[in-house]
């Protein structure tokens, strides 16, 4: 089985902090890291590879220090990369990421199964993995926490829902999003490692992808953001002052003065 | 492609540097430089003392489309034949902007066995309702589902199209989205008209929470959100109100690539938090894992469902169904209750809907502070039982 | 210090801290209290390729030496020591076929041992026979093809977890300890079977475990190298781990420097930080001069093993003696400068002081190394005279 896996660099967002004069990001000493659910994609597909064979290559666009996570990504044991890196794809939407992301599966040949994470830390959209799967006239499973049975030409996945969850069978080729449910990314391997720190992905741009530079990027992005700016904080704040017995009781008291809480069953 | 710096103008102040959310600006030989991480959002021109940065006006040509499309669209997702709380939130939503342009409303219904759920949308607000009632689609499946929505769109070119940011919603539209080729935005929190374009704000939290962004979709329709459930105000409901009905039928071919084997209800496992009046949240400031034996002792005393921050998640001192906010649940209780919760953003974007914000951190300066109705900095272990022990003497008194 | 890692050996160092923060922190408490064998943590080890580190390359292995395993233990050892002990007992238990296999063991078990397959245990120790490992009781006698295996073993590492053992069994006993052979016992061999699994003070991660060997069938093919070399199988098999264990120590040691450190840094008593006061920071000055001191010996003694020097038994006794004493003596201190808190169970110092004891005592008492030690200072000066 020949599997893609889609990776993407992004900034630790769980370290960054907003300024509370200026509202922007702090982020010196921030580092780039592969997107955490990437990492449980890696995890389906490998454990994937360890029942079915086959061989798996990890996609991700982006700047050319985004080679760093794909060489992170040989030292989890997949076997080949593939960078898709360009100036014209700076600026993407989720639109004009899948069409760069798409077009570097196709470049793969035969791919029986696409994994993404669920989504990125750093934009939260979910939308690249469904995206992909509609671009390529796969079927997809997003939000997939477990695996029943890994078939040739056909999985069948547990499928997280709000209410449960659906078992569903999706023919192959095909697309699944994942959740940390589906394991625990093992850590990489010293061989990995090492075969990593030689390793040189393959470098595509727009033009080799057969894209114009008006399908991705900025120019190919259908959404634009025009503001940005601090969450807000709502207004009457009481601090209350004293010892933990009198503060405590204070905050008690003015709960049920407010009727937040009440005192009768 | 990056914003334009007049290298005239520019004095090297660095304060486009500063208000750059996205690290696109630096300071080279005392001028500002932009890089390929700029997302032309227009914050460090507004900053800029000189006027010294412009953005380019870098549209797609609009297509056709954005001046014949019509109507606003709701998603109404069902599993089952129930719809979720979300979809009257979306009908209210829809229902304002719609009357703000001056347009119909139309609810989208995919199922089978839809009789029931018709009258309910129009009751909700919908002035239309297109129905795809098939066996086909009895369970939910992308494919089959996409494919019968974006010809519906194709069809009757709506110029807006919500849905729920549920793990349905999540799944289907960003496939109906590429399928309709137009811009999606994901997750919103916002949605307003720019009525001198007649487009759609979006505004949605970006940068794990840290900041918010509004987007818009200038040059194709229509222009899609989904939007997080127990954000918008759901419509007034008019028992009997009444609509149009337009059924789609299913062309003979149609068939499904996956195949749904089962559906399994697990809800018990779940925390039920979205729908909790009373939240008590524990954060990193609990320490550890047995910290939340306090937490679950004041949620217990309040009739309450205990939240957790990421970072208690990450620690693993308690399961990720706790969690609230961007990468948890959102959530909007009478009272939250904030444990040792610093409140970092993306904490704050999950719960700041709150009526009324309880937070105990021992550090001043906090930013959970910033969003909280009553404020006590001081040693969690300390006030929490006080708190404790004060309900437990009123209760008594009672 | 900068102990001048090679990139490869730096690797492994930067992996082992990986996993020991993401991996075993998490979970040492729970596996301590539970006495439970950390099976998750050993397939992480093995994923991770950790069991290749000494298996020759042409195993299949990395082909490491003692300072790579030395390197990894240590690190390990700073989270759990009960997890290291786990995972170097399997070494132990592959250190007589690396040494004494022939080309046939070797390609049938080393690859097995490297991916993690299977562990390893290495079993000597019997009820009455410990320190004077010449009295050991289990019998094995040569029938036909095959030998047959009779007696128990006590106290045995990865006893019930381990797929592959090393047996040290009496072959004729009118020769004394030149009577003794080694053999590779398979789990499922007729007549073997675990017993009594044991609970203790520390290292309460690792399984401790009884074997029975009762008319114990196993081909003859499954001697290693010859018979009679079993004390010499042993022996030269601890020479080999013994600065492991010292790796060990060093670990621990400084696993609860880290925590006392950082406690006396926040804890505040009179209004200020206790390592503001000369004797915590006295204590914690000694603890972090011996770790190093310690460290170093260990290196030295692993890089002088790998330069493949015959002579080493002293410097690996030394290499495990020094080192022990100086974890013994750190965690008994890390639990006095965080005071009732060190004494409870909510912080991870009275496990590594009970997890340290162990390092004093097994692979040879440190009495018995400085036997060893005594013995080759008068060999040596005999010698000079």
């Amino acid at each position: 089985m020949k599997i893609a896996v889609c990776i993407k660099q992004v900034p630790d967002t769980a370290n960054v902090k907003l300024d509370p004069e200026t509202h922007t990001l702090k982020r010196e000493g921030v580092e780039s890291i592969i997107n955490p659910f990437d990492l449980f994609a890696l995890e389906a597909a490998l454990r994937i590879k360890e029942q079915a064979g086959g061989e798996i290559v990890a996609v991700s666009m982006g700047p050319p220090q985004a080679e760093e996570v794909l060489k992170e990504a040989i030292g989890y044991g997949v076997d080949e990369c593939l960078l898709l890196s360009d100036r014209a794809f700076a600026g993407a939407d989720t639109w004009a990421t899948t069409a760069a992301l798409a077009a570097g599966i196709q470049s793969l040949g035969d791919v029986d199964l696409v994994v993404c994470g669920k989504q990125a830390v750093d934009g939260d959209t979910a939308q690249v993995g469904p995206g992909i799967a509609r671009r390529l006239g796969l079927p997809h499973v997003a939000f997939v926490k477990g695996f029943r049975e890994v078939a040739e030409g056909r999985l069948v996945l547990e499928r997280q829902m709000d209410d449960g969850f659906d078992v569903v069978a999706l023919p192959l080729p095909g697309l699944i999003t994942v959740v940390r449910e589906v394991g625990e990314p093992r850590p990489p391997s010293l061989k990995g490692k090492m075969r990593a720190k030689k390793y040189q992905a393959p470098v595509m741009g727009a033009a080799e992808l057969g894209l114009t530079p008006e399908q991705v990027g900025l120019a190919g992005s259908y959404t634009q953001v025009v503001k940005v700016f601090a969450p807000s904080a709502s207004g009457d704040r009481r601090m209350l002052e004293g010892t933990p017995e009198e503060t405590g009781a204070q905050v008690i008291d003015a709960l049920v003065d407010n009727q937040v809480i009440m005192l009768g069953s | 492609m990056g914003v334009i710096i007049d290298k005239e103008l520019c004095t090297g102040c660095g304060q486009c540097v500063d208000a750059c959310p996205f690290e696109a600006l630096e300071l080279i030989d005392d001028q500002a430089r932009v890089n390929d991480a700029c997302t032309l959002c227009g914050a460090c021109a507004d900053e800029c003392p000189e006027e010294a940065i412009t953005v380019p006006e870098v549209e797609r040509a609009a297509d056709e489309r954005t001046a014949s499309a019509k109507g606003v669209w709701v998603y109404a997702e069902q599993r089952g034949g129930e719809m979720p709380e979300v979809v009257a939130e979306l009908l209210g939503q829809g229902r304002r902007l719609a009357d703000e342009l001056g347009v119909e409303l139309g609810a989208v219904l995919l199922g089978a066995g839809l009789d029931g759920l018709c009258g309910e949308l129009f009751a909700l607000g919908a002035d239309v309702v297109y129905a795809a009632d098939d066996a086909r689609l009895e369970l939910f499946n992308d494919d089959l589902y996409c494919e019968v929505l974006a010809r519906l769109i194709a069809e009757h070119q709506p110029e807006i199209l919500l849905a729920g940011a549920t793990s349905l919603g999540r799944s289907l539209i960003p496939r109906v989205a590429t399928a309709a080729s137009t811009g999606l935005t994901a997750d919103c929190t916002g949605l307003a008209i720019d009525p001198d374009k007649r487009l759609l704000l979006q505004t949605r939290p970006a940068f794990g929470g840290n900041i918010m962004a509004t987007i818009v979709c200038p040059s194709a329709r229509p222009q899609m959100a989904t939007v997080r459930p127990r954000v918008m105000k759901r419509g007034e409901r008019v028992e009997g109100r009444e609509g149009r009905l337009v059924p789609l039928e299913l062309k003979p071919e149609d068939q499904a690539a996956t195949e749904v084997m089962e559906v399994v209800r697990a809800i018990d496992d779940q925390v039920n938090l979205v729908g909790a009046e009373v939240v008590v949240t524990g954060g990193r400031g609990l320490g550890k894992a047995e910290g939340f034996d306090l937490v679950r002792e004041m949620a217990a005393a309040l009739g309450g469902v205990v939240g957790a921050t990421r970072g208690a998640v990450d620690a693993e001192w308690i399961g990720h169904a706790h969690q609230v906010g961007q990468t948890g649940r959102t959530v909007a209780p009478k009272l939250y209750v904030a444990l040792g919760v610093s409140g970092a953003v993306q904490h704050l974007v999950g719960m700041q809907g709150s009526d009324t914000i309880v937070a105990i951190n021992n550090d001043p300066n906090a930013p959970i502070f910033d969003v909280a109705h009553y404020g006590i900095v001081g040693d969690l272990f300390e006030v929490a039982p006080a708190m404790l022990a004060r309900l437990k003497q009123l209760r008594g008194q009672a | 210090m900068d102990y001048f890692f090679t990139e490869e050996q730096e690797m492994i160092r930067d992996l082992c801290r990986q996993i020991a923060e993401e991996r075993i922190k998490p979970v040492r408490a729970e596996l301590d209290e539970k006495e439970q064998f950390p099976s998750e943590i050993m397939k992480a080890l093995a994923q991770a390729d950790l069991f290749q580190i000494i298996i020759p390359e042409e195993y299949g292995g990395l082909g490491g030496g003692c300072l790579e395993n030395c390197i990894a233990v240590e690190e390990l050892s700073r989270a759990c020591c009960g997890v290291s002990t786990s995972y170097a007992a399997s070494f132990l238990g592959a250190y007589p076929i690396l040494l004494y296999g022939s080309e046939e063991q070797k390609q049938e078990y080393l690859p097995l041992i490297g991916s993690g397959d299977e562990y390893c245990a290495f079993a000597l120790t019997e009820s009455a026979s410990g320190s004077d490992a010449g009295s050991i009781a289990t019998e094995a006698k040569k029938d036909g093809d095959e030998y047959v295996l009779n007696g128990s073993k006590q106290w045995i590492t990865n006893g019930g977890e381990a797929g592959i053992y090393t047996v040290v069994a009496i072959t004729d006993r009118s020769k004394g300890p030149r009577g003794a052979s080694a053999f590779i016992v398979r789990d499922g061999d007729p007549g073997f079977s675990v017993g009594k699994k044991e609970t203790k003070l520390g290292i309460r991660a690792s399984a401790t475990a009884e074997l029975i060997f009762n008319d114990c069938r196993i081909p003859a093919s499954r001697l290693l190298g010859r018979e009679g070399l079993g004390f010499v199988v042993a022996m030269r098999t601890f020479d080999k781990s013994r600065p492991g264990v010292g790796a060990q120590a060093v670990g621990v040691a400084a696993g609860s420097l880290d925590e006392a450190a950082a406690f006396a840094r926040t804890r505040k008593q009179f209004g200020k930080p206790i390592i503001t006061f000369q004797a915590v920071a006295h204590m914690l000055a000694d603890m972090a001069t011996e770790i190093e001191a310690a460290r170093a010996l260990v290196y030295a003694t692993a890089r002088y093993i790998d330069s493949g020097a015959k002579d080493f038994s002293k410097v690996s006794a030394m290499a495990k003696v020094f080192p022990s004493d100086v974890a013994m003596r750190a965690t008994t201190n890390a639990v006095q400068i965080l005071g009732g808190h060190g004494y409870m169970r909510d912080y991870p110092v009275e496990k590594m002081m009970r997890d340290a004891k162990i390092l004093q005592i097994y692979e040879g008492t440190n009495q018995i190394q400085r036997n060893v030690i005594g013995q080759e200072l008068n060999k040596e000066y005999g010698r000079k005279k």
